[in-house]
């Protein structure tokens, strides 16, 4: 069994706002992660202590024209000279950046490190985001087959439906409850629940003396394909996560320091990666993700607890199916059964296993990049009773992180405590 | 002659186009254990052998999964496809063991069944682009 050779802790994490901010670039929204981040550590620290960074970032690249981007965060925030990494696994790009810095500290290289991600998606047209994160698929043998983000989870949909028996509510179920959550999130893109998005649009309707939809449930509107248009069948609009600018800050120090920070730390206490096929036709299997068996398997075997002591985790929903599926392998529900527990609100913030009390990549929103250590700020706060109207109503003493890159070539799995 | 020539040609994703620009779906089988990568892979991912050799493929197989594309990749819609029009693609199971992903033609994109899943397809060939950038395209047809 594999172990750090020290023990590591979160003693600060934080966010910029989710959303669409056409006046922000990549270095704004990451120095507005890092204030928040500072913010959140109990008893302060100093910058000066921070001895590395690393950035997960998937295309600033494409999707701004700006490359080299580690430096420049690191620079923005003020650490220049100290290292600044790049980190990028795709949608798994701040997962991965998390666990580097997990693992310099383990290694004894360093005593602080800033971890965090960044992305800028709306400069682009809605063609250049589709083509842009294409690009994390497999460009030669996947993109010219027509398939799209969306069309590979579309894909895995239909495979996982056929074999199970899943309907398409289910899937539907998910969006729901993730905007239920993310209604909660201040921080969060949509801070509305499907039914205040169908309230909204019905009082617009009436407002502008145009024929009112005739929705009574949230599910009415979920099948209306002019309010929830199809993207890439059987996926709709809204079981897809958005086009986001955002960034994501988390501040690392060796165990034995961490009480100078906060009285109140988290310790990672397990941590695990893998890898797979750059195209989906090439993986074992459709309707599963073995990179995130894998991962999970090693990040549960550090921390020696099993899926039933998880209280909450944070799971890459990028779209719906895609958190059906995590919670399948991440053990939480026997393959093939996930969208039951899905229907029957097994996953909501009030159920056994509440699954993104964030909002979820759907509702919260996905800055691809900037994701993965985002998902650690919402376990930093349920874990510390700071999570406001979203605060489960129990005691979370062990969390899950899981974040994943592509239609699951990278995953990348962290297991929380508090002491 | 021609065998000579799918000898040489190396393990590359610019022989598998070159192939099928004539017409041929072609993958790498080792010959140690029979097991038939497409497209063509210069090692094997089990055994890490590398005495590769290539082989001509059936085309025949089975749909695996599938999607109809609303909002397309730049390319397809380049190629007429958008909203109105969705086109499928999908994952196709080969006979001879492994898959590949490929346009689905001849099935309505407005009309997506998931009863198509397990229905034999065959492999066809598409030429797509203008001028330098024409080249073949593999698809599949659902044999009904």
């Amino acid at each position: 069994m594999k172990k750090l050779n020290r023990g590591v802790a979160i003693v600060g994490t934080g966010m910029s706002r989710f959303g669409s901010f056409p006046e922000k670039t990549t270095r704004d929204l990451f120095v507005e992660a890092y204030r928040d981040m500072s913010a959140a550590v109990d008893k302060g620290f100093d910058p000066k202590d921070i001895e590395a960074v690393y950035i997960g970032n998937y295309s600033s690249d494409l999707f701004e024209g700006q490359g080299h981007t580690a430096p420049i965060m690191a620079d923005w925030v003020g650490l220049a000279p100290r290292a600044a990494t790049r980190i990028e696994d795709a949608c798994a790009s701040s997962g991965v950046a998390l666990r580097q810095g997990i693992l310099a500290i383990a290694s004894g290289a360093y005593d602080m490190v800033l971890v965090g991600g960044t992305e800028k998606m709306s400069n682009l047209p809605i063609a250049g985001v589709t083509d842009t994160l294409a690009t994390a698929g497999d460009v030669l043998f996947e993109i010219p087959a027509g398939f799209t983000f969306p069309g590979f989870y579309a894909a895995i949909a239909t495979a996982y439906m056929h074999r199970y028996g899943a309907s398409a509510d289910a899937l539907l179920r998910v969006g729901i409850k993730n905007h239920d959550n993310g209604k909660l999130n201040p921080k969060a893109q949509f801070q509305a629940s499907i039914a205040d998005l169908m309230a909204g649009r019905i009082a617009r309707a009436q407002q502008k003396g145009l024929p009112v939809p005739g929705w009574q449930t949230e599910m009415d509107f979920m099948h209306d394909d002019g309010a929830n248009p199809y993207i890439a069948w059987p996926l709709r609009l809204f079981d897809c996560s958005p086009v986001t600018d955002g960034a994501s800050a988390v501040l690392l120090v060796g165990e034995e320091l961490a009480r100078r920070f906060t009285d109140d730390p988290l310790y990672v206490i397990g941590s695990g990666q893998a890898s797979d096929a750059a195209a989906l036709h090439d993986r074992a299997s459709l309707t599963s993700i073995r990179a995130a068996q894998v991962a999970s398997r090693q990040a549960y075997e550090m921390a020696g607890v099993t899926p039933e002591d998880i209280k909450i985790a944070e799971v890459h929903d990028c779209f719906t199916i895609a958190e059906i599926i995590a919670t399948e392998d991440l053990g939480f529900f026997a393959p093939g059964t996930g969208h039951e527990a899905a229907e029957e609100g097994l996953t909501s913030r009030h159920g056994p296993k509440p699954i993104n009390t964030s909002g979820g990549l759907k509702s919260k929103g996905h800055p691809v990049g900037a994701s993965g250590a985002a998902q650690a700020v919402e376990v930093w706060k349920q874990m510390r009773g700071q999570a406001g109207q979203r605060q489960v109503d129990r005691d979370v003493d062990l969390a899950m992180t899981h974040n994943v890159g592509g239609t699951g070539q990278t995953c990348v799995v962290h297991i929380y405590e508090r002491r | 002659m021609t065998e000579q020539a799918i000898t040489d040609r190396p393990f590359t994703a610019a022989s598998f186009q070159a192939y099928m620009d004539e017409g041929k779906l072609m993958g790498s089988r080792n010959r140690e254990t029979g097991e038939v990568f497409v497209p063509p892979r210069p090692i094997d991912p089990a055994t890490h052998g590398e005495a590769m050799e290539w082989v001509e493929l059936s085309g025949r197989g089975t749909l695996a999964a599938f999607t109809s594309v609303y909002i397309g990749t730049t390319a397809m819609i380049d190629a007429g496809y958008d909203r109105a029009r969705p086109y499928v693609a999908g994952i196709v199971e080969l006979e001879e063991g492994p898959r590949i992903s490929a346009q689905l033609l001849g099935v309505d994109g407005k009309r997506p069944d998931l009863g198509w899943i397990g229905r034999p397809i065959v492999a066809t060939f598409i030429e797509r682009g203008e001028g330098d950038k024409r080249r073949s395209y593999l698809a599949f047809e659902m044999i009904v």
